[in-house]
C-alpha cells in the first residue's frame, strides 16, 4: 500500500479532532484525519450532556477552567461559521439546604476567578419564578447566564465538512496501529496502510493513553466513565428553559436536567468507571439512577415520555485535568471529558498554535471559514420553506414525520462531503429517525435512499459502522 | 377422546370442547357459531390452513398473495415454496391468480393487490 | 388559499371510510391527504388474512380489505392526494400540508377528519437496558420490510410483546425461514388475539413465555443475543430467572400509541388513558368542527371496527358541514365515567339533546374478566347490564345505549361486575 505523507496527522474523529484539523486548514499545511470508526462523531462527541458550559466548575488555573472559558466566549462565532444550532439559556447549579450555602459560594468565587461573566446566587423562590419545575425544596441557585446548548453531533460534523472544504483528507475505518520516529518526524501504521507525518495530534478519545503510548513513555492512563442518559420527547422540552446542575462532586457534574437545542428533554448522566472502553451499554440501575437522583432538583419529569436512553464515555485522565501539549511533534489532546465539548473550539485553536510554531506555515488565501448547514426546512419559515421546495420538490416529500425531515434533507446528508453512510449517519446529520418514534416509521424508507445513492442492497445498509 | 382447542374462525377465539373418535369430531361444544364446529371438525380429521406470504416480480418487489382457500395443514412450507419459485409478471390484479395449483393441493394461488 | 368543506387527515382504514361516508352524505369538495404513496395505511402491510369477517362477511387480507375502500373512494370521485403531510391544524381548520407534487399550502376546511393511525411503542419508550445495535426493530417495521420492500431481516428472533403485529410475524418470519425462538409478554396475558396465538404460535411450535421480558440487550454493532427474565406481579424481573438468546433481531410488539401531536397542535384536549382525544358521541372533539376516529382516537382491535366508527364520524362531520357548523337543538350533555375494571371510554361525553341513534360506547377493560357483567349505571340506577364469558384487555368491549335511557340523565358509569354471571 502506498505511503501517505502529510504535515499533520489527527487521529481520532471526534469533536477535538475534527475541530483541530478544521483550525489547521487555515493554513498551507497537508492535514489528514484518521479514525477506526466509518464516521465522525462515533466516540464519546456523540453521547455527552451537549451542554456548552459556562466555566465556573473547574478550578482556576487549570487548562479545563481555560478552555473551557475560552470556547465558551467562541461559541457565538463558531455556531455562526459552522451554521449549527447554539442557544445560551443559561445553567442554574442548585443548593437544597442552607448549610450547603458556602459550596454554592465557592463555585461562584471560582467561576468568577475563572473569567465566567454574568454570574449570581439567587434564592429558591426567585429561581422557582424562572424555573417553575425546580423541586420545592431548592434553597438557592448558581445562575449562569451564559450556559448553553449545542448539537454535539452537528458540532462535529460541521467541523468536520469545513475541514474536508478547506483540503483536510479524512481517512475512516483507519485504526492506529502503532507510531514509530523518523527523520521527518513520525511513521504512522494503521489498519488501513501507513501515513508519515511531520506533527501528530493525538485526539483519540479513550484510546489516548494508547496511542500516546505508542511513540513514548505512557505517562498518563485514561479510564472510561460512563455515563447514562434519558432522552424524552418534545412534550417535555419546556419542563425546564436552563440547563438544571446538582452540586459537583469529584465524579463530575452530577445528573443535570436540560432541554436539548432541537426541544427535547435531557436528564443524564450518571457517573461510573469501567474496565471496557468499549461498553456503552445502559443498565437498569444507571437508568433508575437517573430518575431518582433527578427528581432532587426537578420535580414531575414526565418519565412516561422517554424516547430513548443511551450511555456516553467520558475520557477521564488520572492527571485530573486535560493534556494537551507537545512532545516533539507529538501534540496530545487527551483526558477530554467534561467540559471537553465547551473546550473544544479553544483547544483546537491551541492546538494550531502549536502546530504553527514548528512548521510557520502560510495561511491560506482561500480558506472558506463559512459552513453552510443542510437547510432545516422545519424551521423555516413557511414563505422560505415554500420557496425551497419549488427549487427542491424533494424538499416537499417528508420521511421522517415525527421530526419533519424531508427526502431531500436525507439526500443531501448522505451526498455532502463526508457524507452519510449508516442510518445513524443520516440521523446525526438531518435528525431523521431521532424523533418519538425512533426510526420506526422511516427507516425502510431511509434504508432505501441509502442503498440507492450508495449503490448497495438494502439489507446491506448497516445503522452503524 | 376430549381434545380442547381455540377456534380460528374468527376473532372471537371460542374455547372449544371436542369429542374424538377414530379421528373423527364426534361432538363438538363451546362454539358460538356453525364456522366453530365446522372448524373442530376439520381440526381432528385434516387441519388447514389459509396461508398468505409474498412472490416476487422480476424486479424483485415483492406481491401479496395468498391461498384462495385454506391447503392442509402440512403443505404449508411445500406452497410457501412454490410461492418464493414463481415470477409475477405485472401488470397484476386482486384475485389474479398467481400459482394455478400450489405445490399439488389443487389451491390456486391468487394476489391480494393491485399493481401496474 | 384553497378551501374545503372536508379535509381527511390520514387514508388509512378510518379515513377512506369517513370520507366515503362524508361523501355519500352529499358533502362534495372533499380531500383526503396521505402521507404514503398509496390509500390503505398500515393495512398495505398487513398480509395476512383475517380482515372485513363484519364487514364483508369474508375474510380478506390487508391489502385486500384497502382496496374495496380505495375503489370506493376512486368511484365516488373523492379527491386524495398521496405523498401529502400534514404538518399542523390550527384550531380555526387551517392545514399546512407539504408534498413534493403541490410544495407547501394551507388550505382552510369547514370540518377536518382526523385520522392519523397509531405508531409503536419503540425500543427506547421501553426501558430496555443494554447496548444499541443493529437488529432491533418494531414489528411493523419488520414487517414493512419483508412485506413491502421484500427483504428479511435476521435469521434467529426473538420477540418481545406478544401483541396481534408480534404475533403475526412470528409466524410471517418462520415462513420466511426465520427461526423465532421465542416470544416473550410482560403481562400474565397475551395481548393479542387468542386465534392469533393458535394460528400464529402453536401451529409452528414457538414457545410464548407469559410474565417475561428482556432484561439486556448484547452486542456492539449486530445485536447478539437477548436476556430473558421473569418478572413479578409488579413488572420486576425476577433475580435467577434469567435466560440468555443468542440472536440477530430482536422485533418489540409491546404497544401501540394513538399519533396526535397534531390533534394538540390544533388545542384539542387529549385523554391521558387513551393519548386520543376526548370526543362525544357524535366522534367530535373539544374543538367544534375537528373529528377523529380509527386509532388516533384509540387502538382498536378489528379493522372492522375502525371502519365502522369512523363511518359515524363521516357522517357526523358531514352533519356539522350541512349545519353551518351550528348545533340543532341546545345541548344536553350526558358524562360518561369510568367505574370498576373500565380503563376509559369513547365516547366520554353524550349530546343527548341532539342524539337520535344508538349510541355505541367501546372501551377496554383492566384486566382479564370471566363470567362477569358489564353494568351501565346512572346513580344507583342500572340502565342496562351485558354479561361476557369472558374479557381481556387486548379486546375492544362495546355496549350500545338507546338514547331514551339518557333521558333524564346527566352523568352514567361503566363498569365491570367481576364473576357475577
Amino acid at each position: 500500500m502506498k505511503k501517505r505523507t502529510y504535515d499533520a496527522v489527527v487521529i481520532g474523529a471526534g469533536v477535538i479532532g475534527c475541530a483541530a484539523a478544521r483550525e489547521l486548514s487555515r493554513y498551507e499545511l497537508n492535514v489528514a484525519v484518521l479514525e477506526k470508526e466509518s464516521d465522525v462523531c462515533e466516540g464519546t462527541s456523540k453521547a455527552n450532556s451537549a451542554i456548552i458550559h459556562a466555566g465556573f466548575d473547574a478550578m482556576p488555573g487549570t487548562m479545563k477552567a481555560r478552555f473551557n472559558v475560552e470556547g465558551n466566549r467562541l461559541m457565538d462565532s463558531v455556531s455562526k461559521e459552522l451554521d449549527i444550532p447554539f442557544r445560551r439559556n443559561g445553567a442554574m447549579v442548585v443548593c437544597m439546604q442552607e448549610s450547603d450555602m458556602p459550596q454554592l459560594q465557592k463555585l461562584y468565587d471560582r467561576g468568577i476567578a475563572n473569567g465566567v461573566e454574568g454570574l449570581s446566587i439567587l434564592s429558591g423562590d426567585k429561581a422557582r419564578e424562572m424555573e417553575p419545575s425546580l423541586a420545592k425544596d431548592v434553597y438557592a441557585v448558581l445562575y449562569a447566564p451564559s450556559s448553553g446548548i449545542v448539537c454535539p453531533f452537528e458540532m462535529t460534523i460541521a467541523y468536520a465538512e469545513n475541514a474536508c472544504e478547506n483540503g483536510v483528507d479524512f481517512s475512516f475505518l483507519t485504526e492506529v496501529t502503532s507510531i514509530s520516529h523518523c527523520d521527518d518526524g513520525f511513521v504512522i501504521n494503521t489498519t488501513n496502510g501507513e501515513y508519515c507525518a511531520k506533527i501528530v495530534v493525538n485526539c483519540a478519545g479513550v484510546y489516548a493513553d494508547k496511542v500516546h503510548a505508542m511513540q513514548g513513555t505512557p505517562d498518563f492512563s485514561i479510564r472510561a466513565r460512563k455515563g447514562e442518559y434519558m432522552l424524552l420527547d418534545k412534550s417535555a422540552g419546556s419542563l425546564v428553559s436552563s440547563t438544571i446542575f446538582q452540586a459537583p462532586t469529584k465524579m463530575g457534574k452530577g445528573v443535570l436536567v436540560s432541554p436539548t437545542v432541537h426541544g427535547n428533554l435531557i436528564v443524564g448522566p450518571t457517573a461510573e468507571d469501567i474496565d471496557d472502553k468499549e461498553d456503552v451499554s445502559t443498565t437498569q440501575g444507571g437508568l433508575s439512577t437517573v430518575r431518582t437522583v433527578s427528581a432532587n432538583s426537578v420535580s414531575d419529569i414526565p418519565y412516561g415520555k422517554v424516547i430513548t436512553s443511551f450511555s456516553g464515555l467520558r475520557a477521564t485522565a488520572d492527571t485530573g485535568d486535560f493534556i494537551i501539549g507537545d512532545h516533539s511533534g507529538f501534540i496530545d489532546a487527551a483526558g477530554i471529558e467534561s467540559p471537553g465539548l465547551s473546550s473544544a473550539p479553544a483547544i483546537a485553536l491551541y492546538i494550531a498554535q502549536l502546530v504553527c510554531s514548528r512548521l510557520s506555515p502560510r495561511k491560506k488565501d482561500n480558506f472558506k471559514a463559512q459552513r453552510r448547514g443542510i437547510p432545516k426546512l422545519a424551521q423555516l419559515d413557511k414563505e422560505e420553506r415554500a420557496k425551497l421546495i419549488e427549487e427542491r420538490p424533494d424538499y416537499g416529500q417528508i420521511v421522517c414525520r415525527c421530526e419533519q425531515i424531508s427526502e431531500g434533507e436525507i439526500i443531501d446528508s448522505i451526498r455532502r462531503p463526508l457524507g452519510a453512510t449508516t442510518l445513524d449517519g443520516v440521523k446525526r446529520r438531518v435528525r431523521a429517525g431521532m424523533g418519538r418514534c425512533q426510526a420506526g416509521f422511516c427507516s425502510p424508507r431511509v434504508i432505501e435512499l441509502l442503498a440507492r445513492e450508495l449503490n448497495i442492497q438494502p439489507w446491506e445498509v448497516k445503522k452503524n459502522g | 377422546m376430549i381434545r380442547n382447542m381455540i377456534c380460528i374462525g374468527c376473532p372471537m377465539g371460542c374455547d372449544l370442547t371436542v369429542e374424538v373418535e377414530s379421528g373423527r369430531a364426534v361432538s363438538v361444544s363451546g362454539n358460538s357459531c356453525a364456522v366453530g364446529k365446522r372448524y373442530a371438525e376439520t381440526e381432528v380429521s385434516s387441519p388447514t390452513r389459509m396461508v398468505t406470504s409474498t412472490a416476487k416480480t422480476a424486479d424483485g418487489k415483492p406481491v401479496p398473495v395468498k391461498t384462495r382457500i385454506p391447503v392442509p395443514k402440512d403443505k404449508i412450507f411445500d406452497v410457501i415454496a412454490a410461492i418464493k419459485s414463481v415470477i409475477v409478471t405485472l401488470p397484476v390484479s386482486v384475485g389474479d391468480v398467481v400459482i394455478e395449483n400450489a405445490a399439488g393441493t389443487g389451491v390456486e394461488i391468487v394476489a391480494t393487490a393491485s399493481f401496474s | 388559499m384553497d378551501k374545503h368543506s372536508l379535509v381527511v387527515i390520514g387514508g388509512g382504514p378510518a379515513g377512506m371510510a369517513a370520507a366515503i361516508a362524508a361523501k355519500k352524505d352529499g358533502i362534495d369538495d372533499i380531500v383526503i391527504y396521505e402521507r404514503d404513496a398509496q390509500l390503505g395505511g398500515i393495512l398495505n402491510q398487513c398480509i395476512h388474512n383475517g380482515f372485513g369477517l363484519h364487514t364483508f362477511k369474508e375474510e380478506l387480507t390487508g391489502p385486500e380489505y384497502a382496496e374495496r375502500f380505495s375503489k370506493q373512494v376512486i368511484s365516488l370521485g373523492i379527491k386524495y392526494e398521496t405523498g401529502s403531510m400534514v404538518l399542523s391544524i390550527s384550531r380555526d381548520k387551517e392545514i399546512t400540508v407539504v408534498s413534493r407534487e403541490n410544495g407547501l399550502r394551507t388550505v382552510q376546511a369547514d370540518a377536518v377528519v382526523l385520522a392519523m393511525g397509531c405508531r409503536e411503542r419503540p425500543r427506547g419508550a421501553l426501558n430496555i437496558p443494554g447496548t444499541r445495535p443493529q437488529g432491533i426493530y418494531t414489528a411493523g417495521t419488520a414487517q414493512k420490510l419483508v412485506n413491502c420492500e421484500g427483504w428479511v431481516p435476521g435469521r434467529e428472533i426473538v420477540i418481545l410483546g406478544s401483541g396481534d403485529i408480534g404475533l403475526i410475524m412470528a409466524r410471517r418470519m418462520t415462513l420466511e425461514g426465520v427461526r423465532v425462538k421465542l416470544v416473550a409478554e410482560l403481562m400474565p396475558y397475551s395481548g393479542g388475539l387468542k386465534r392469533n396465538i393458535v394460528q400464529c404460535l402453536d401451529d409452528y411450535g414457538i414457545p410464548l413465555r407469559l410474565s417475561h421480558t428482556v432484561i439486556d440487550v448484547k452486542g456492539k454493532r449486530k445485536l447478539e443475543g437477548v436476556t430473558i427474565a421473569e418478572v413479578d406481579s409488579g413488572g420486576k424481573p425476577i433475580q435467577g430467572t434469567e435466560e440468555y438468546y443468542p440472536c440477530d433481531t430482536l422485533l418489540l410488539s409491546c404497544g401501540l400509541i394513538p399519533e396526535n401531536e397534531l390533534t394538540l397542535g390544533a388545542g384539542v384536549t387529549i385523554n391521558s388513558v387513551t393519548n386520543g382525544p376526548f370526543v362525544d358521541d357524535t366522534l367530535q372533539t373539544d374543538v367544534p368542527g375537528i373529528f377523529a376516529c380509527g386509532n388516533v382516537l384509540h387502538v382498536h382491535d378489528l379493522v372492522d371496527f375502525v371502519s365502522e366508527e369512523s363511518g359515524r364520524a363521516g357522517h357526523n362531520a358531514a352533519d356539522y358541514i350541512k349545519n353551518n357548523g351550528c348545533k340543532a337543538n341546545s345541548a344536553k350533555i350526558v358524562t360518561v365515567c369510568v367505574g370498576n375494571g373500565v380503563r376509559y371510554t369513547v365516547p366520554s361525553t353524550i349530546d343527548v339533546g341532539n342524539a337520535s341513534e344508538n349510541i355505541h360506547l367501546r372501551f377496554r377493560v383492566r384486566g382479564v374478566y370471566k363470567g362477569s357483567a358489564i353494568v351501565v349505571r346512572s346513580g344507583e340506577h342500572e340502565l342496562l347490564r351485558k354479561k361476557k364469558k369472558i374479557m381481556v384487555p387486548s379486546e375492544m368491549e362495546d355496549v350500545i345505549i338507546k338514547p331514551g335511557l339518557l333521558e333524564d340523565v346527566s352523568e352514567i358509569s361503566v363498569a365491570i361486575e367481576e364473576g357475577t354471571v
